[in-house]
Order: C-alpha cells, then sequence, then structure tokens
C-alpha cells in the first residue's frame, strides 16, 4: 500500500515528539488505544493562563498513519483555545493526510487524544465539565 | 533518521539482475527468484519445442513428454519418491485443495473426520472449513509456544473415522519443522492418510516420503526458485491412496488432475528440484551462517526483541522477530531498503495480527510487533550487514517515539495498564 507523500513526511520527519511533565497542573495528557489493537497515542497540550494550547507533544505506538496523524494534530493544536482545539474532526485529518478508508481510525484516534488531553487538562485545573469521557 | 536511503547492488552476472533502488529482498518465504538456470531450461519449450505432451502422433508431442517425464522424476528424486506419483498441479495451494478434498470426498461414506493443525497455511484451512459446511468434521490441533504439535494430542484426535491427517512440513510465517516422521508413523499406525503441506519445506530440509510414511505432499514451484503457476502433489501408489478428482477432462495425470500439462513450466519444476537437492547441504549450511549474523546483530544492538518460534526446529531461512513496543507497519514502513513481511495485518480488514503468532500463545501486542525475514540463495553477506544497520536503526527511532518503550523505561509494566480497546 502507498503511503500519501505527508504522512511519509510526518513519518520521516515527525513534529513535536516528546513528553511534557505529566504532573504539571498546565499540561493535559490524553493516552488513546490500546497495544492490542496495534495503536496507542499519548498526546500532551500545555495550556497558558490565558487558555491558549502553547504547547504540544506526542508519542505514538502504531503504523505511519498514526504517527503522521499524532504529529499533524499537534501542529493544529499549537495556538488554539481549547475549545477551538476541540473542534478538529477526524475527517479534517484524514483528508490532509489523505487518508485511505482502512486507515481512517488513525485519525480517529488523533482525535479521541485531543479530547482525551483537553479533559485531563480541565479536570486537573478543576474546571472538569464531567462530559469529557475518555 | 538516517538510514531510509535505499541501497544499491552490483549486479553479479551469477544471481537474477538487481534492479537500482529496490529494496533488499528478505521475503523468501512469500517467493523466491526464479534461478536463472532454471529459466534458461524452460526457454526451449516455449518456442520451438512447444508441443502438447499429451500428442502421440508426432515427435512434438514425444519431446515434450519426455522433458515432462524428466521433470517428473527429478520432483520424485527429491523427496524419495517413484516418478509415477507425481501428479502436477497449478501450485501447492491447488495440491493442498485437491489432497484433503480429494481424498475426504472419497472415503466420506467411511470416514468423516479430519485432523489439521491451527498453524496451517490458509488454503488448508479454508478447505476444511469448506468440508465442515458439507458434513465432514475437523479437529484443529493447537501448537505450543515453540509453534510443534504435540504427538499425544494428534495421537489422541485420531479415529477410526479420521480420513486424513492435514500437517505443514514447514511453517510460513515462523519456519519451524513439525516432526514428520513421527506424524507419519502415527497416521500409519492408525489407518489415517497423512498429508503434508511441504511448499516451505521441500529443497529446504531432506524428505522422504517412505521413510516419514507421507501419503500425499504438496509441493510449489515458486518457493524453491521455481517459476510461479505449478506444483505437484506427491499421491502414494503403494498402497494406493485414491482421492476424487477436482478438475476433469481428458484424464491426464492419472486421471487426478486434468488439463493440458505446461511443459515450460514442468521442466522449470524439474530442475528447480535437482538443484534444491544437489545444493542443499552447502546452501542451508550458508543460510544458517546468515541467520545467526542477523539475530546476532539485532540482539547486541537492541534490547528486548523476542524470536518467534523455535529456534533449534527451523529452516536456516527464516527468523521471525517481535521488537517489543515497535508497531510491525510502522516498523515495515521505517526499514523500506528491506522487503520483509510483518505480523500485525494493520492493512487487512479485520486489523487482526497474525493467526499463526496467536496460536503460539503471543498476546496481540507482540503479535503486532512482529518482522518476517526471509532469505535464500540470493541472499548475500553484505544484505545481511545492511539489514541490521537498517533494522537498529528504525527501531531506535520508533522506539523513541513509543509511548509504550517509554512506559517501560519508567518502569511500568505495559501489561497491567487498562487500555480501552477500540
Amino acid at each position: 500500500m502507498a503511503y500519501s507523500d505527508k504522512v511519509i513526511d510526518h513519518y520521516e520527519h515527525p513534529r513535536n515528539v516528546g513528553s511534557l511533565d505529566k504532573e504539571d497542573g498546565n499540561v493535559g495528557t490524553g493516552l488513546v488505544g490500546a497495544p492490542a489493537c496495534g495503536d496507542v497515542m499519548k498526546l500532551q497540550i500545555k495550556v497558558s493562563a490565558e487558555g491558549i494550547i502553547e504547547d504540544a507533544k506526542f508519542k505514538t505506538f502504531g503504523c505511519g498513519s498514526a504517527i503522521a496523524s499524532s504529529s499533524l494534530v499537534t501542529e493544529w493544536v499549537k495556538g488554539k483555545t481549547l475549545d477551538e482545539a476541540g473542534q478538529i474532526k477526524n475527517t479534517d485529518i484524514a483528508q490532509e493526510l489523505a487518508l485511505p478508508p482502512v486507515k481512517i481510525h488513525c485519525s480517529v484516534l488523533a482525535e479521541d487524544a485531543i479530547k482525551a488531553a483537553i479533559a485531563d487538562y480541565k479536570r486537573k485545573a478543576g474546571k472538569d465539565d464531567s462530559a469529557a469521557a475518555e | 533518521m538516517t538510514a531510509l536511503g535505499l541501497k544499491t547492488t552490483p549486479t553479479n552476472a551469477a544471481t537474477p539482475a538487481r534492479r537500482p533502488n529496490v529494496p533488499v529482498y528478505l521475503d523468501y518465504q512469500a517467493t523466491t527468484p526464479c534461478d536463472p538456470r532454471v529459466v534458461e531450461a524452460m526457454l526451449p519449450w516455449f518456442t520451438e519445442k512447444f508441443g502438447n505432451p499429451h500428442s502421440r502422433n508426432h515427435a512434438y508431442g514425444w519431446e515434450a513428454e519426455e522433458a515432462v517425464e524428466q521433470a517428473r522424476a527429478q520432483i520424485a528424486a527429491l523427496i524419495g519418491a517413484d516418478a509415477k506419483e507425481i501428479i502436477f498441479t497449478s501450485g501447492a495451494t491447488e495440491s493442498n485443495n485437491l489432497a484433503i478434498r480429494g481424498v475426504a470426498m472419497f472415503l466420506k461414506d467411511r470416514r468423516n473426520h479430519i485432523v489439521t493443525v491451527s498453524t496451517e497455511h490458509k488454503c488448508v484451512l479454508d478447505t476444511c472449513r469448506h468440508l465442515e459446511q458439507e458434513g465432514f468434521e475437523v479437529t484443529y490441533l493447537p501448537v505450543g509456544t515453540n509453534g510443534l504439535i504435540d504427538l499425544a494430542e494428534l495421537e489422541a484426535a485420531i479415529t477410526d473415522r479420521t480420513a486424513i491427517v492435514s500437517v505443514m512440513g514447514v511453517n510460513n510465517e515462523i519456519g519451524v519443522i513439525q516432526p514428520l516422521a513421527e506424524i507419519g508413523a502415527l497416521c500409519r499406525a492408525k489407518g489415517a492418510h497423512f498429508h503434508s503441506d511441504c511448499a516451505q519445506a521441500v529443497g529446504k530440509i531432506p524428505l522422504d516420503v517412505n521413510a516419514m510414511n507421507i501419503d500425499l505432499m504438496s509441493i510449489s514451484g515458486h518457493k524453491i526458485y521455481g517459476p510461479k503457476g505449478i506444483g505437484a502433489l506427491y499421491v502414494r501408489r503403494r498402497p494406493r491412496v485414491r482421492l476424487v478428482p477436482m478438475i476433469h477432462g481428458g484424464g491426464q495425470e492419472r486421471g487426478m488432475r486434468s488439463g493440458t500439462l505446461a511443459t515450460p513450466l514442468c521442466v522449470g519444476l524439474g530442475l528447480a528440484c535437482a538443484l534444491s537437492q544437489a545444493e542443499m547441504v552447502e546452501e542451508s549450511k550458508r543460510l544458517l551462517g546468515l541467520r545467526t549474523r542477523l539475530l546476532g546483530g539485532l540482539q547486541q544492538r537492541l534490547p528486548e526483541i523476542y524470536v518467534n518460534g523455535d529456534l533449534d526446529h527451523r529452516v536456516p531461512g527464516n527468523l521471525n522477530i517481535s521488537f517489543a513496543f515497535v508497531e510491525g507497519e510502522g516498523l515495515m514502513m521505517g526499514v523500506k531498503g528491506l522487503a520483509v513481511s510483518s505480523g500485525s495485518a494493520c492493512t487487512s480488514a479485520s486489523l487482526e495480527p497474525s493467526y499463526v503468532l496467536r496460536a503460539l500463545g503471543l498476546n496481540a501486542e507482540m503479535a503486532h510487533t512482529s518482522l518476517r525475514f526471509g532469505f535464500g540463495r540470493f541472499t548475500t553477506d553484505e544484505d545481511i550487514s545492511y539489514a541490521i544497520d537498517h533494522i537498529v536503526s528504525a527501531v531506535e527511532h520508533l522506539r523513541s517515539l513509543s509511548p509504550l518503550w517509554e512506559m517501560h523505561q519508567e518502569g511500568i509494566d505495559v501489561s497491567s495498564v487498562q487500555w480501552a480497546e477500540h
């Protein structure tokens, strides 16, 4: 199966790889997926006092499309408010990376990772809106 | 990462010409290149010697028949059979279908039970599934963590209703060699036919249908440096094994497989067998050396890698390794200078990892991290050195991206985490 150029670019030059201190009150961590299913994404966001995502990091266990999807969303969420970041849809990710149907679940997982990271941040900040399911 | 560039190997006249900028081929269990000696032997039979080997009335037919019969003898010699016991087919898939279905249908009024193994090739398992739908009972034997069957379990599974026992010689994913002689002795003692899918075994390990009490054996051309599109089925004559044909017509191949024989393909398969027989001992030693070096090189530089399947009872040209915390398909993308295959069937519709690795008791997580390396006649020392460097750098890169590797480094037992299955 041939990967799109964008997937290959993110795979070979992943953006924002790494980890933020998950104990930091300004950091939200989303860990989604399962090793048994072949993909796990960890997405972390660091939120400023103004509610802007000022940094994002990821680590992903998965295929090239899973790595590319998570790399892409770290780029997208930076500079966004939590509400704006929460609006990112898997279809946007899939379209940007030209994912084939069999890889759509990678983009779904990336959307889940953003939502999980936002929920974790809100929980820590005492702003749990309880709608934030993992 | 640095090792993504493709490797160019200088062409060696004795081996199939390598194309520049194509990956190093390490997928010899999927298929093998046709040996140039085989191709050369086949060529005249496409053009000037084009006769139908079944034409009895003129020299075109006679010479083609003679060539086909010589090939039949070469195949038989490799497995200790008589030439009359070799039936040409289109490949091992057809041979497996014909052997299992043919015997089962012939015996169905007296014996309606089949024994096979959970790690068999899909064409054996699927044939058995269809026979189940037609009223047969099938026992799927499990394998141990080493990939081998338990002979006591086999013995207990065979009854006086068992028509056929089908156990592969060598597994296509993990290369393990089943104890054919012991299985054959059990089948003979219990009066069940013994069929073995030896697509991956023929030409790689010594086989003797009489010493091993094998009644039917499937053979593939393209796994042994012969052409694609041809295989053979050994069908024992004493005591005679009878089967119901699947392809009807002019009654060729002793009535078991009608259709005009493809003379060039028969000639190619015959020579491929003869070459394998002549070179097996030396080649096995060489391949074992390559495999030992590949495994040692990887183990020396990478922690947390695991060999899947028994390493001793294994053909030398196979290695199947789980690289913990690195997903197999992502890894294949990282080693794009190598043509390998993965047990992580992430591209398949099911997203299920290899059923063979799962049958060893490997959890789905580890099955997802596996790569299969297959090497053979045209693999060089240099290919192995390149592979080691390439794999090590890709695994290190992907582990640096892996949240599971990070957790492992922090002392967290990844298997103890409650994951949300999706």
